[in-house]
């Protein structure tokens, strides 16, 4: 297997790190990576009230931030609070959930090829919710059936990898299995279909926030808030994972629980930002490359890090594929375009550190 | 084929843990020849007209235009064979070869942006050529390939430490993502482009031309041969860089070559049949899972396995949805799939 050990030898502990005594528990801090998060969520908010200007009814920022603290009524408020923030919302926690979901994915199976939308997840939900769309079932419903072909289509993968154990090899190939099956069913109703459901497929499958609403915002500060901290805390077992089976063993963590509750983090929290705004690609597969590439390796700093990346690519992304362009595209066109020739850059720039 | 048989390694130095031995791999292969065969002659034969044994014969050998079955299977049925044998050995092939050159298992032919370069190429040939006819594509398919496959080269070997695995695959997911982002941009905006194309972007065997395949023929002779004469340098590599370095081996100049091959095989195989996925990724794993690591037995595995798989799902697509088909790429993964996952749970999974 390509992917190496992330975890630092004690002589290259960088100087950035302290260490925190909290009565009975130390804690290892990395301020570098500390200072990168505050950096990123500065970028995040300031980006994020600029989306929040612009449009086809452009805004001061004054006149935005009198929007929302509610010194103004009338038009500027109903476009702020009903049709810009929510957008903006929705797709900065879309890209958070995105990107971690990967980053765990990536690290559980430590393969750096590996991201929801490879080993099956997203396609399960892709398919529940082209059939729900073929089939002309009522669209309120949409979400939940995709979040609910999400979740079974991980069982699936589950079930099917376990052997006595799951071994990351057998995931992937299982997963790759289960993925091209739902890839070519899908592509069967999307040819099956007429062009007006056909033409709703592909958009819903392309993946946008376009019209996000308050409840879909609800939805993800759920899903994020439940679980961006169960994956913090699961970080430090995901990096005794990494190392391999037989140490973590011999350290006496439970192998197996601790796949499973990896495997339920990163399933729901893709399946939650697919279920709000279809399985927008690239996300999931590139930011924790990008977070590891400038923050180090991953840890439940660099993890956070890689949330607020995510956030960041789909909220610019969103925002290039709404006002940058001729036309208007749904922001799964975009993210791609974004983000690659960052990635490239960091790439050309990396050591194998990978 | 036959060379890398007689060279069977019995004496092989590699471990085969729960493989067959040589005797029985040789034996497996000639059964999968003979099936590739009977299924070559099925495909003369099967489709929305019946075709007798004895018209396929002569429709190859004697041909009479004025029989409309022999038509038929001199026209339509014999490309679309001829095509699926050439394709499918290709894609088995150079799958394999990336799997062992990047020593990672989701790694398959598009990995260095084959496929996507060729939809590129194509799209955009249309878009500003106004190109109407898919016989017109066949080299604006192949150079957009070659030319996404030589950019993710270009950054994947850029900067500190040159192409490692890791960067190369990581260049060719992101290439492909952005040609993609760019495609799916012109498709959304011109619908008369996506009325062009859209047939080719689905990957079929059917409705190709004959002089579309033998005109990138050449280059799928190189990249096949080139590759099974590579065999031996494969199974070094796929031990891993420090091991094939000790074993003296230029690491870095083996990968270009094997790289340069993979890219010939990919691009003659999406020039003359468009984007077909999972097969390449497909068929070496279910190969390794019977031969084990040795490359020169996966490698003549692949160019039978491939083109068998690949023409029973074009014959399976023809017969389920008759008088209508299923596009290959659909059948090829709900037929490969399930075996890929049932070979996976039964047997130990072959590391690479």
């Amino acid at each position: 297997m390509m992917a190496r050990s992330t975890s630092p030898s004690p002589e290259t502990t960088p100087p950035s790190v302290r260490f925190v005594q909290l009565g009975e528990v130390a804690f290892r801090v990395n301020t570098r990576v500390l200072s990168m998060i505050g950096v990123a969520l500065v970028v995040l908010v300031a980006l994020g009230a600029w989306a929040l200007t612009l449009g086809s009814f452009r805004l001061s920022l004054q006149a935005v931030i009198d929007a929302l603290t509610g010194a103004h009524a009338g038009d500027a408020r109903f476009i702020v609070r009903d049709l810009r923030l929510p957008r903006v919302l929705t797709a900065s926690f879309v890209g958070a959930a995105l990107a971690m979901s990967g980053a765990i994915f990536q690290g559980l199976v430590r393969n750096p090829l590996v991201s929801p939308d490879i080993i099956g997840v997203n396609a399960g939900a892709s398919f529940a919710a082209v059939f729900w769309i073929v089939t002309g079932q009522p669209s309120p419903l949409l979400p939940l059936i995709a979040f609910a072909g999400a979740v079974t289509t991980t069982a699936a993968i589950y079930l099917l990898s376990w052997r006595g154990n799951i071994a990351g090899p057998r995931l992937i190939l299982v997963g790759i299995g289960v993925n091209a099956i739902l890839t070519a069913l899908t592509t069967g109703l999307v040819v099956r279909a007429n062009i007006y459901e056909a033409s709703r497929a592909l958009h819903w499958t392309t993946g946008s926030v376009y019209a996000a609403t308050w409840g879909d915002v609800r939805v993800m500060v759920v899903v994020l808030a439940v679980l961006a901290p169960v994956g913090v805390g699961l970080m430090w077992a995901l990096r005794v994972i990494q190392v391999g089976d037989t140490t973590a063993r011999s350290v006496g963590l439970p192998l197996e629980r601790t796949r499973l509750a990896l495997i339920l983090v990163g399933c729901a929290l893709s399946a939650g930002a697919v279920a709000v705004a279809g399985p927008i690609g690239f996300v999931a597969l590139m930011v924790p490359h990008i977070a590891r590439m400038i923050a180090g390796p991953m840890s439940g700093g660099v993890f956070i890090v890689t949330g607020v990346l995510g956030a960041l690519l789909v909220l610019g992304a969103d925002m290039v594929g709404q006002h940058a362009l001729p036309v208007s595209v749904p922001v799964g066109v975009v993210t791609g375009a974004v983000g690659a020739p960052y990635f490239l850059f960091l790439l050309y720039r990396a050591n194998t550190r990978v | 084929m036959s060379k890398v048989t007689s060279t069977a390694p019995a004496q092989s130095t590699m471990a085969h843990r729960g493989t067959l031995p040589a005797a029985k791999l040789g034996a497996t292969l000639l059964l999968c020849v003979a099936a590739l065969a009977v299924v070559a002659v099925l495909s003369l034969r099967v489709g929305s007209i019946g075709i007798s044994n004895a018209d396929a014969f002569d429709a190859l050998f004697h041909y009479n235009p004025a029989s409309y079955e022999q038509t038929v299977v001199r026209t339509l049925r014999l490309p679309r064979t001829i095509i699926g044998l050439g394709v499918g050995a290709a894609l088995a092939m150079a799958g394999a070869a990336m799997q062992a050159t990047t020593r990672n298992p989701l790694a398959g032919p598009d990995l260095l942006g084959v496929n996507s370069g060729a939809a590129f190429g194509i799209v955009t040939a249309v878009y500003y050529g106004h190109l109407t006819h898919p016989l017109q594509f066949v080299w604006f398919a192949f150079a957009g390939g070659l030319a996404a496959a030589a950019a993710t080269y270009a950054f994947g070997s850029a900067g500190p430490g040159g192409a490692t695995p890791v960067k190369l695959a990581l260049a060719g997911v992101v290439v492909s993502s952005l040609l993609s982002s760019w495609l799916t941009a012109l498709l959304l905006l011109d619908q008369q482009t996506l009325e062009v194309v859209r047939f080719w972007l689905a990957g079929s065997l059917a409705g190709r031309d004959v002089t579309t395949f033998t005109s990138v023929l050449p280059f799928l002779l190189v990249g096949l041969i080139g590759m099974l004469a590579m065999a031996n340098q494969l199974d070094i590599l796929s031990m891993g860089e420090d091991t094939a370095r000790s074993l003296g081996m230029h690491t870095g100049r083996v990968r270009a070559v094997v790289t340069a091959l993979v890219v010939l095989l990919a691009g003659a195989a999406v020039a003359a049949a468009g984007p077909i996925g999972f097969l390449g990724l497909a068929v070496p794993h279910i190969v390794r899972l019977f031969t084990g690591p040795d490359y020169r037995w996966t490698l003549a595995y692949c160019l039978v396995v491939g083109p068998l798989l690949l023409l029973s799902a074009d014959i399976l697509g023809r017969v389920v949805a008759r008088p209508g088909e299923v596009q290959v790429g659909i059948v090829t993964a709900v037929l490969g799939a399930p075996v890929l996952i049932a070979l996976a749970r039964q047997r130990r999974v072959a590391e690479l």
